[in-house]
């Protein structure tokens, strides 16, 4: 008995560092960030109490509510659209088909840029001045039109293409690594049978490959969540403040706007937004599966 | 989230930024200065400081940074002042940004400098108490810059046959004529803030100076709610049908270029126009006409300062004194804002020299035909608030001026 303590000792030695690191930096600067939403703090801390004042303003605000909408536009069409997008690119690729490791490479290409990049190149792309509508203008159909980028109603769409564009490749990547990894008798059974292969595909590859995908879906939920360099670079957050998202409100408010107490308490909101939501489900993939396969 | 990430990072960019300046100790009166004009006519601007600084036995140790209308050089040099060890000084625009600063006791109190070179008597009024907080003077200001000018392009103007606008009216009468003729009537960027600039062109130019002043300085709701602010708003959502396409993406310094280029008639600037205008070889004032103010002609008084905060080392108090004296000199104040497309703060130095433009607002000066800038009068927040309003409202047509004008009120009334 003594001697397995001991050695369950050490390691929680070792790991004091981490444990001071998550306590100070993570949990402290939460802790902070949540006290400072209760304040009326300009562009320095201050530590009165005001209660709820900026979390009303915040949700009176139609800004917020317009980045919270767009959040949800984005997040459900971004993370449908990539794991779609990637999976019939994984599939594609698993056809064992001459010069893989150039598509591969080309497909995953994308995911190399930053969204800063990303986004500049789209929103030449877009640019009705510039880009599609006035190549298309220019080949003869000159009632061609296609401006979305200056359609308060409609950018938010192209946000999702460049996004889609840039991270299915890494869908891609990951499905890809699990197409693999499945079992060659299991096709071979399925011949055998007379199955069609996207019936495999839809009925046993992919309940196979579901830890794939939820990994996936995580890497992707981030991205969404902390959307920011994407608008910023293509959209600016325009036309007007109709693509606006959560990050880019605390960020504007944090430093142009010198209303920290205003950020904080959206970052707060956001906070608690992704634990609700990200948090049960998690623990539900990750923990308690993990835990009963051991 | 990201905002804490986006605080630390911005933290330890502080950090390093400070290690790096330290550096060695010199004999020399050391002087680090943050600000944010990289741009070539703002770079060949703060040289004049740079060289007259370092000729009276200083050394600029330059730390611009670029980007954001200056977010950035403020971000990064607020951090440090309260991360306890400050530049020995510091950009900021006329008016409350720096504010909070004052009133937490970062920032010297810069009284015994003005009694010696007696600056009261000599700087603009406006100005003046624009840097001035509980009657003492906290920041050096260098520049008076006005927002609210309208450009236009000579050739263009000829070619749709119509003469440059006296009113609001002819100013539609033109752009109308222009879109005949295939020219963009208004060049304006997609950037928020000049959409926002734009918008206080018609409140200053259409609705005037006391109208102005009710609504950003009073913050009086009544005068929101006026038929008069109600026609700024028809003017303002007017303006929506003039744009092109392309507006969403564009620059500010792309959206004058437009003009300069004869592709575009008009293009609503402040005067740091003038700087792209002269820089490709054409004459403000001649090729590319400028009104301050269309329609009542009034002159908006913005513009540029720096702050001292306070620093421990007496070496570093003398750069600082030093530092003030040279950037309110009367040679120097002259040098810098003949590169910057400003106006002098000192009201004694001779102007003559300047083109036509800095004399239409020279003239408006001395009438006292001018308003304190938006920066002056109201918060960050709240032109932030207003900043949101007007964007939302000039790139969605099915608002209307009554709503614009209704969630105006909710803003100016909160």
């Amino acid at each position: 008995m003594k001697p397995l303590r001991l050695r369950n000792l050490t390691p929680q030695v070792a790991l004091i560092p981490t444990w001071a690191i998550v306590i100070f930096a993570y949990i402290g600067t939460i802790v902070w960030t949540i006290r400072i939403s209760f304040t009326n703090s300009g562009i320095l801390p201050r530590y009165d109490f005001v209660g709820w004042k900026q979390y009303d303003r915040l949700f009176h605000s139609q800004r917020w509510s317009i980045s919270v909408e767009n959040l949800a536009i984005f997040g459900v069409l971004f993370i449908v659209g990539c794991l779609v997008l990637g999976f019939l690119l994984a599939v594609f690729l698993d056809q064992r088909i001459k010069g893989e490791s150039w598509f591969r490479t080309i497909f995953l290409y994308p995911y190399a840029m930053s969204f800063i990049v990303t986004g500049l190149v789209w929103a030449w792309i877009m640019n009705p001045t510039l880009g599609i509508q006035r190549a298309v203008e220019n080949w003869g159909w000159t009632s061609f039109t296609f401006n979305w980028l200056s359609r308060g109603d409609r950018a938010i769409y192209l946000l999702v293409i460049a996004g889609v564009w840039q991270a299915a490749g890494l869908v891609m990547a990951i499905l890809l690594a699990g197409l693999r990894g499945v079992d060659e008798d299991i096709w071979k059974a399925a011949r055998v049978d007379g199955i069609p292969a996207w019936r495999v595909y839809l009925s046993i590859v992919i309940p196979m490959l579901s830890s794939m995908f939820v990994t996936a879906i995580v890497l992707l939920a981030i991205a969404v969540v902390k959307l920011y360099d994407l608008v910023v670079a293509m959209t600016g957050g325009g036309p007007g403040i109709s693509t606006e998202v959560p990050a880019k409100f605390v960020i504007d408010y944090l430093f142009n706007r010198q209303n920290i107490a205003l950020a904080t308490a959206a970052a707060s909101v956001m906070f608690v937004a992704v634990l609700v939501v990200l948090g049960p489900w998690l623990y539900s993939q990750y923990f308690r599966k993990g835990r009963g396969a051991q | 989230m990201k905002s804490l990430a986006g605080r630390r990072v911005a933290g330890i960019a502080g950090i390093v930024l400070a290690a790096a300046a330290a550096g060695p100790a010199s004999a020399a009166k050391k002087a680090e200065v943050i600000h944010w004009w990289t741009s070539g006519g703002e770079h060949a601007a703060v040289m004049q400081f740079e060289k007259a600084f370092d000729a009276q036995g200083g050394k600029w140790v330059d730390a611009a940074v670029a980007g954001g209308g200056g977010d950035a050089a403020r971000t990064d040099g607020i951090n440090r002042i309260i991360g306890g060890n400050p530049p020995t000084a510091m950009q900021f625009n006329t008016g409350k940004q720096f504010d909070e600063l004052v009133s937490n006791g970062l920032l010297r109190n810069l009284d015994p400098l003005a009694a010696k070179y007696g600056w009261k008597k000599v700087i603009n009024p406006v100005v003046l108490s624009a840097v001035t907080r509980n009657g003492h003077m906290y920041a050096v200001p260098v520049n008076i810059h006005s927002n609210t000018w309208l450009w236009y392009s000579n050739e263009a103007l000829k070619k749709a046959g119509v003469e440059p606008p006296k009113t609001w009216d002819d100013l539609f009468t033109d752009m109308d004529a222009l879109k005949k003729q295939g020219l963009i009537p208004l060049a304006q960027s997609g950037d928020a803030w000049t959409q926002v600039l734009t918008f206080f062109n018609v409140l200053v130019g259409e609705g005037g100076k006391d109208l102005y002043l009710k609504v950003i300085k009073d913050r009086d709701v009544a005068a929101v709610k006026s038929p008069e602010f109600l026609k700024v708003a028809e003017t303002f959502g007017k303006l929506r049908n003039y744009v092109d396409n392309g507006m969403q993406g564009r620059q500010w310094n792309q959206a004058i270029a437009l003009v300069i280029n004869n592709k575009a008639g008009f293009n609503f600037m402040g005067d740091w126009a003038k700087g792209e205008i002269t820089h490709d070889g054409k004459v403000p004032g001649k090729d590319v006409g400028c009104i301050a103010g269309l329609g009542h002609h009034v002159y908006w008084i913005g513009g540029d300062v720096f702050v001292f905060p306070k620093v421990k080392s007496k070496a570093e108090q003398s750069a600082q004194d030093l530092l003030a004296k040279v950037m309110l000199e009367p040679k120097v104040q002259v040098a810098f804002n003949d590169k910057k497309g400003s106006v002098p703060v000192r009201t004694d130095v001779s102007t003559a020299g300047m083109d036509a433009c800095a004399q239409q607002g020279i003239a408006l000066l001395q009438k006292g035909d001018y308003v304190p800038s938006s920066d002056i009068l109201i918060s960050p927040d709240v032109t932030g608030s207003i900043t949101d309003l007007v964007a939302s409202f000039f790139t969605d047509k099915s608002q209307t001026p009554q709503q614009f004008a209704d969630k105006f009120a909710s803003i100016i009334g909160g």
